[in-house]
This record gives structure tokens, sequence and C-alpha cells, in this order.
């Protein structure tokens, strides 16, 4: 069964198209690799996959509501003011999250973000900001994982912790994942769109 | 307490929070319009009368309000944290009303300090003036909310978002000035009552599109 069905997706923002008649299907538990140059308009398809933006044209079905959707930006979607565990703490609460303590504590943990916890986002470095980005991403649980370029700012070490997650992801969520690091996922894509 | 009035509440609390941290917003909007009564009280004349200082007390408040709105939405557009909380699946409309709730809380202590130093300086506010200061508040808050999250993703927010709500303003200055010198000061209650109900349900309804491409 296609969690996401999309048939001729096009969307234009102002005077200028950026994703011209896209199509295609992805099964429930597959993974989905989106790749293409710079402007070819990944990063528009991924926000039209997470509700965050409407095609201009064309049919775009998603099998999956908020509370089942993590979406990893470009930007980390987090407050710089604010601490890495108060953003997970807000976030936790907007998604009700069961037992959130406990699950902030172990993202935190496993991204190697517990020590900086209690200090502001502002104060961190890209990577650490990327990781708490995929831990407030992860937060949920979320049945579909779409991944914009996931392994940015990460040094090996992140890159690598990454690795093991979206193997482990992949045994039973479906994920969309656009990077230029293909040799990184190419493991587990079950389908590949390649934007011009 | 229902779920989303728990989000409303997180929103808000954390809105308070960013404020007491980076103490952006309310300390500007203090010594704003306690500046704005100042040079207003050597600029009247001094036999200009009571009238014209109520009327300059509610263009102080509104753009006060100004100030308070345009710094408002700066915290979700640093870190796109706005798309954040559109991916929530809380309602929309909880991150609308939680905004308004934290911009009502500056602007009402901004007017804690607003509204003695006006009555030192002119002339002292009696009842259905106050009344009117709180449902221009409520009105200020709901209208302006949504508005400058429409022009917080717009390049020209700056210039936006005056034109976009000062027009949208101009039925409150005529109920707050209304209150606070006509001898029918309910009357003009009742019509900003009116315009709060009409415009929160407005803006409460749209608000998702307004965040969203």
């Amino acid at each position: 069964m296609s969690v996401i069905s999309a048939r001729d997706v096009e969307k234009r923002y102002g005077q200028t198209w950026a994703l011209r008649a896209v199509s295609f299907e992805l099964e429930r538990g597959g993974c989905l690799l989106v790749t293409g140059p710079n402007g070819s308009g990944k990063t528009t398809l991924l926000r039209l996959v997470a509700g965050l933006a409407t095609p201009t044209r064309g049919r775009l079905e998603i099998d999956s509501d908020r509370s089942q959707l993590g979406y990893l930006a470009h930007e980390p979607l987090v407050y710089r003011d604010l601490t890495g565990l108060e953003n997970l703490d807000l976030y936790g609460r907007l998604y009700r999250v069961s037992e959130r303590r406990e699950r902030i504590g172990m993202l935190l943990e496993r991204f190697g973000l517990w020590e900086a916890r209690g200090q502001r986002v502002s104060t961190y470095s890209r990577g650490m900001t990327q990781r708490l980005a995929l831990c407030r991403a992860l937060l949920h649980e979320p049945r579909l994982l779409v991944l914009d370029e996931p392994y940015a700012a990460l040094d090996e070490d992140g890159a690598a912790l990454l690795d093991r997650e979206l193997e482990d992801l992949a045994r039973d969520r479906t994920l969309v994942v656009s990077t230029h690091d293909v040799e990184r996922v190419v493991s587990l894509e079950t389908a590949r769109l390649a934007l011009a | 307490m229902s779920a989303y009035a728990a989000d409303v509440a997180a929103l808000a609390r954390k809105d308070l929070r960013l404020e007491l941290r980076a103490k952006d917003t309310l300390p500007a909007m203090l010594l704003f319009v306690l500046a704005t009564l100042v040079v207003f009280h050597f600029a009247l004349p001094p036999d200009a009368g009571d009238d014209a200082a109520y009327g300059l007390l509610w263009v102080a408040l509104v753009f006060t309000a100004l100030l308070g709105l345009g710094r408002a939405w700066v915290p979700e557009r640093e870190g796109a944290a706005l798309d954040g909380l559109v991916l929530a699946p809380c309602d929309r409309s909880a991150i609308w009303l939680g905004k308004a709730l934290a911009t009502l809380a500056f602007l009402v202590a901004a007017e804690v300090v607003a509204l003695p130093a006006f009555a030192l300086f002119f002339a002292p506010l009696r009842g259905t003036a106050l009344l009117g200061v709180v449902l221009v508040d409520i009105g200020i808050c709901t209208v302006g909310s949504l508005v400058s999250a429409m022009a917080a993703s717009s390049r020209t927010r700056e210039l936006i978002l005056p034109l976009l709500f000062l027009p949208l303003a101009i039925p409150l200055i005529v109920g707050g000035v209304g209150s606070s010198i006509s001898p029918d000061g309910g009357k003009y209650l009742l019509f900003l009552a009116l315009y709060d109900g009409v415009f929160s349900i407005l803006s409460w309804a749209s608000f998702e599109y307004v965040v969203t491409e």
C-alpha cells in the first residue's frame, strides 16, 4: 500500500517553477532517495510531502497524519534562545509524547547532547544543532520520516551515528531522504527519484 | 486542562521565557511609550484640554503595540521554528492564540507603567477608559498577531506590518477614544467588544492559511 502517491506534482513560487511534473509512489516501509543538483526542487518536494506547502498543480496524497510525520529541514526548526532540553520539551508537549522526559533524555544521550542540554541552542556548533534537529524529528517516533540533507554539518562521528540510526529506522519506517551523500544511504533505498 | 489549552499555555510560556531571557521586546516597548508620553507632554499646548491628551494616549498605545508586534515572530523566523510548530499535530490556531496571549502580557506590562505616567503628565483615566484599554488590548493582540505572522514571511516585513495593521486598528482607536471622552462610553465599549469578538473568530479561523505556502 502506498504511503505517498504523487501524480504530476508541480509547485510555483511567484513566476518561478520550483518543481515540474513529478510523479512517484512510495510503499509503506520503503526508502525513497531523492537526488538532483542544487535548485532541482528537492527541498520543495520534501516540504510538499511534509505538508508545509501545497502543490500548485497535480495530486499528492500522503497516508499519514502530522503526528506520524518527522521532518528534518535545512534549518533546525528550533528556538535559538531556548536550551536544547527546553526545545525538545516544548515539542514533546505539542506532540503529546508519552514518558516525555525519559524519551528526551534517551535521545539527548544517544546523540551526544546530554552534557549540552542546558545550554542555549545559539551556543551550539552547527553539528550540535543538526544533532538536536535530528532529536526533534525523531522525538515522537514518527512512522514517516522526511529528511532533507541529514548529513549536512555532521562530523564523521555524527555521520556514523546517523548511519546506524537510519539503518534501524529503515527496518520498520518509511523514509524519504534527500542527500548528496548518496553512498551513505544507497544500501537502504528501495526507490530513487532523480530530479533534473 | 484540555489538550488545546495545554498547547496554548506551552506556546505562550515559551514566548514569556524567551522574552525573560533575551529582553528584546518589553524594555523597548516601555521606553517607547514613556518617551512618547514625554514628547506629547511638551508638544501639547497648555490649554489643549484633556480630550486632546486622551487622543494622544491611544496613539501612543497603538504604536507601542506595533513595536511589540514587529518583534513577535522574530524567534519563529530564526531557525525556521515556525515550520516546526506548523508540523506539530496541535491545532494551528493554538500557535496564534499562544502568540496573542504573550503579546497581550507584554502590552499590559507596558501599560502598567504607561497609564500611571499618563495620569501624572495629563489626566486620570476613568473606569470606562480603563475598560476600553482592556478591550483595545485584546483587539490589538488578536488582529496584530495574525497580521504580524503574515508580514513575518515577507522580506519587507517592516513596511508591511504597519500597512496591514494600522487600517485594522482604526476602529480600535475610534472605540478607545470614545470610551475615554464620550459621556456615553458604554456604547463604545460594546463596539470594542463586538470588534474583539468578530476579529478573534476571523483570526482564529484564518491563521492556518497564513502559515502554509
